[in-house]
């Protein structure tokens, strides 16, 4: 609560850097369709413009979780901007989507 | 595959759990009756560093190098490098494992704080990933090592515990064998109560540590469908890694050679029908000072006079105070050393933990192969150690030696009959007690045989008599007063001795009595007999001489006749 507010990184990342995002699914079951559905809006919400999302569906290439260190499906991993961040589940919790890919203090500072 | 298990006659009683994956670690094999339930899950449960990691990874080698049987293992815990640099000093090659296409090795690191949950999620990566890699080894055994990691990483344990049980039904369908390790609970078998769902097979492993002194157990908690030994038993990591020494499985199964031993001193081997058996177990027992070590140095010496590899386990002395000691009764046992039949291996267990004084003994008899073995003052073993642990842990230790074929001698301090708090004496074949025996102001020992398996053994207390050349046994006197040892045993030879000499003298003096009697009688009766002789000669001559004078008389009277003119003729002298 007490942390930056997104004065710095935060609403910066948001406006103009370009977000690039994986998620990671396996085949096109209702929980990774329903992921991908909720990812892009909220990227569409928050990132219009400046985001790219890469599916990479893990029963094409299995040792992609290995190398990837992908346990669960759905993930979605920020590679950028830096620090790599992870969140886990469909996305149908947004509160917890914007905290993962740190969002949450864009919108604080909006208001 | 249930048909299978039903064709076993065996497998039909006891339930399809029959079939077996064989561990490679045979004291948890011979437990479980042949191995972990094949084509089941098994849950090993243990606190850090109890073992689980190994255990399954020794499982994993043992599959895929002796039994045809390729692995995949998934460790939570460590990277793969870490994890083969870990077992390489057991002589476990993952890499090696790894580049023929028997093991695969998989690793994650799940950092709890980095990962954010947001909406339902499952853990197909898992299963897409370890089914790729059981495909590729063509794998019939799995361990996922610590997997109870998932657990508060994803912040959704729900659908951890949903998503572990579809693991676990789906590696059973897939037809592996399966070992999940979990960390021990409080109160339960695992933190997070995997058991329940990961429930063909428990066992759980414990790793106590009591006045710094470290035990390791085993206990299989649960196999379905099967009858297992229920006990704890200790186990140890050595050198080629897990061992577990089950007491009940093991003890009937050695042979009986018919061949006898020396114990090194004649007159026990006499009183032992000859020696003891080869590759059986002796117990001598004895308190403070009685020659149980003598005893021991007896034997150890008898053997490498043979030309036998001995080992020779002090707990309580040191190899050159032993030596010494050794040299003052006449036994140099230094030029066995020399030669390397004698090894001398100084081991304080208390100080190195029962499971370690295991290991390093096994070790030992692996290098030494000794054929007999000196377990001198097994008794030590209960410095800070439960007594019930001591005797499991010596019993064990008396097992692999009988298993091995070795020939044991073991000295343990005990009072009286019993050797104190420790119940050792229903394994072993011999038991000799030695004893102290006050009276008349001295000690002396005593020597008894309490049991001597399949032997006629004799009931005989000997005195135990330790001379600068080596240990004797002496008999003691039992008499109206009691027995007699020592300078009182001395003092009724003495007493004998003199009885005897006596009665001896007596003898010697009749005999040279009659020897004079029958002498003088001799004499007198040749005195006798020349007199008869003497007399018979004169009467001869009487008669000889009457004759003459006859003769004369005749001749006489007709010279006189002749003389007068005499005209008649004497009628008598006339008819001659």
């Amino acid at each position: 609560m007490t942390q930056p507010h997104g004065t710095d990184g935060a609403v910066g990342t948001g406006a103009d850097e370009a977000w690039e995002l994986c998620l990671y699914v396996t085949d096109r079951s209702p929980k990774c369709l329903l992921a991908i559905e909720n990812l892009r809006r909220v990227c569409e919400e928050h990132l219009a413009g400046h985001y790219r999302i890469e599916v990479v569906d893990l029963l094409e290439n299995p040792r992609l979780a290995a190398d990837d260190q992908i346990l669960a499906v759905p993930t979605v991993v920020r590679k950028l901007p830096q620090p790599i961040r992870t969140i886990v589940g469909d996305l149908s919790d947004t509160d917890r989507v914007l905290v993962g890919l740190q969002l949450r203090p864009h919108r604080s500072g909006a208001t | 595959m249930g048909n299978t298990d039903l064709m076993d006659p065996v497998g039909a009683a006891i339930g399809p759990g029959l079939d077996r994956a064989p561990t490679g670690i045979s004291g948890l094999d011979q437990i479980t009756g042949g191995g972990l339930p094949r084509g089941r899950v098994t849950l090993i449960a243990g606190s850090a560093g109890a073992g689980k990691t190994l255990l399954g990874l020794q499982f994993l080698v043992a599959g895929a190098r002796d039994y045809g049987e390729p692995g995949v293992l998934l460790t939570f815990e460590e990277s793969a490098a870490k994890v083969a640099d870990n077992v390489r000093s057991l002589g476990f090659d993952l890499d090696e494992l790894q580049r023929d296409g028997l093991l695969a090795v998989l690793s994650f690191q799940v950092e709890p704080t980095e990962i954010v949950a947001a909406g339902e999620f499952d853990f197909e990566p898992l299963f897409v990933i370890l089914d790729d890699a059981i495909t590729r080894v063509g794998a019939k055994r799995v361990v996922l090592d610590t997997i109870e990691v998932l657990f508060g990483a994803f912040g959704a344990d729900s659908i951890v515990r949903a998503e572990l049980s579809r693991l676990a039904r789906w590696l059973e369908e897939r037809g592996v064998t399966a070992i999940v390790t979990g960390e021990r609970g409080e109160g339960t078998i695992t933190r997070h109560g995997i058991e329940e769902y990961v429930s063909d097979c428990v066992i759980v492993l414990d790793h106590r540590v009591r006045e710094e002194i470290s035990t390791r157990r085993l206990r299989v908690v649960k196999y379905r469908g099967s009858a297992h030994g229920t006990n704890e038993y200790p186990f140890f990591i050595s050198a080629r890694g897990f061992v577990v020494l089950p007491i009940t499985s093991i003890t009937l199964d050695y042979g009986a050679p018919d061949e006898r031993i020396s114990t090194g001193i004649a007159r026990l081997d006499h009183m032992l029908g000859g020696g003891i058996f080869r590759g059986s177990t002796v117990l001598v027992s004895g308190t403070a000072g009685t020659g149980k070590t003598s005893l021991g140095a007896h034997m150890a010496n008898a053997a490498c006079g043979r030309g036998e590899r001995v080992l020779w386990v002090l707990f309580e002395e040191s190899p050159a105070q032993v030596l010494r000691n050794m040299r003052s009764i006449g036994l140099d046992l230094r030029p066995w050393t020399d030669a390397g039949l004698l090894h001398i291996w100084p081991a304080r267990p208390a100080t190195l933990g029962l499971e370690t004084h295991l290991a390093l003994l096994v070790q030992l008899l692996d290098e030494v192969t000794p054929t007999v073995t000196v377990l001198d003052g097994i008794a030590s073993f209960g410095d800070g150690v439960a007594a019930s642990e001591v005797t499991s842990m010596l019993a064990r230790k008396m097992d692999m030696l009988k298993a091995r074929g070795i020939t044991t001698l073991a000295t343990a301090l005990g009072n009286g009959d019993a050797p104190s708090t420790l119940s050792v004496s229903s394994m072993v074949d011999t038991w000799l007690l030695l004893r102290n025996v006050e009276s008349n102001g001295e000690r002396n020992r005593l020597l008894f045989v309490l049991k001597s398996r399949g032997t006629a053994h004799s009931n005989q207390v000997r005195e135990f008599v330790l001379t600068d050349h080596g240990a004797e046994l002496v008999d003691v006197y039992v008499g109206a007063a009691g027995m007699l040892t020592g300078s009182a045993r001395l003092a009724q030879q003495a007493a004998e001795r003199e009885a005897q000499l006596r009665q001896a003298d007596d003898v010697e003096h009749r005999r040279r009595e009659l020897r004079r009697s029958i002498t003088e009688h001799e004499a007198h009766f040749a005195a006798v007999q020349d007199q008869i002789a003497a007399e018979r000669a004169e009467l001869d001559r009487v008669g000889l001489r009457e004759r003459h004078q006859a003769a004369d008389t005749g001749a006489d009277e007709v010279a006189m006749g002749k003389r007068r003119w005499a005209d008649a003729v004497p009628s008598d002298g006339a008819n001659r």
